[in-house]
């Protein structure tokens, strides 16, 4: 069965969109998503989406989907390199991914993870984790 | 109004909508539109696919390449044989949904186009109309 991969690196997980996604896959990359989060007990996740020349509202949910269900885990996720045109569409469209944190690209999005993880470590207490 | 390219696509799937998109683009691409002006009429015309196949049970999309002396354009004519919309105000309102999805597809893509058409009856199906100019 067609997939998206995901690659775990550290604490983190990553993906990188490349294909122009029916909406199966884009159920099917949820569930795996989700299901990997709790396997690994990853902290973040990182959703590259820069190859992707539409994000409908379709993919809009899924991507705002992903984002909550990661927080119900206790990771946060971060949608980067999003193209102008794209995010110009989006708006009109009536989607501002509400919920979801984004960067403008993948050294910037792992940034805000890490910023996230170290702010929520302050919060927990020291020595907790 | 001479229209050049006409095509006729079914919609039966969800990867028959990729291929629509991908027509879309395409075509867009090919009568001059600008980046911003491709994405946002690839991005209607997902959302009115999707709503062919998940509404009306799946149907055709026509692409037509327009050309006049003044403007050049695309339209794009979804049509099912489906249900049909009982209240087509209420469907185009922001946020109303009975697919369970985010009641966007219809009304954005109508703020997606330079216009936008629809005619749907009881029981016999729904066309939607769309053309965006360069």
């Amino acid at each position: 069965m067609e997939r998206i991969p995901i690659l775990k690196m550290g604490d983190y997980l990553l993906v990188t969109i490349q294909v122009d996604m029916h909406d199966r896959l884009a159920m099917t990359l949820q569930d795996d998503l989700t299901e990997r989060i709790a396997k690994t007990q990853a902290r973040g996740v990182l959703i590259d989406i820069s190859s992707l020349e539409i994000v409908d509202s379709f993919i809009g949910r899924m991507l705002g989907n992903i984002a909550a269900m990661s927080r119900v885990l206790d990771a946060e996720t971060v949608v980067v390199g999003m193209r102008p045109a794209v995010a110009i569409t989006l708006v009109e469209l009536g989607l501002s991914l509400p919920g979801v944190r984004t960067a403008l690209n993948v050294e910037q999005g792992m940034s805000l993870l890490k910023l996230a993880r170290a702010e929520q470590e302050n919060v927990n207490g020291f020595g907790e984790r | 109004m001479v229209s050049v390219k006409d095509e006729t696509m079914p919609i039966r799937s969800s990867e028959d909508v990729v291929r629509v998109r991908q027509a879309a683009r395409e075509l867009a691409l090919a009568q001059g539109l600008s980046l911003v002006d491709q994405t946002k009429i690839v991005t209607a015309a997902s959302e009115l696919a999707r709503n062919t196949l998940d509404h009306g049970g799946g149907g055709t999309v026509r692409l037509e390449a327009l050309n006049s002396e003044t403007r050049r354009g695309v339209r794009l004519t979804f049509e099912d044989q489906g249900p049909g919309i009982p209240d087509l105000d209420l469907a185009l309102t922001d946020g109303y949904t009975t697919g369970g999805g985010l009641g966007l597809g219809l009304s954005g893509a109508k703020r997606l186009s330079n216009e936008f058409e629809i005619f749907s009856r009881i029981g016999e199906g729904t066309r939607v109309m769309i053309a965006r100019w360069k």
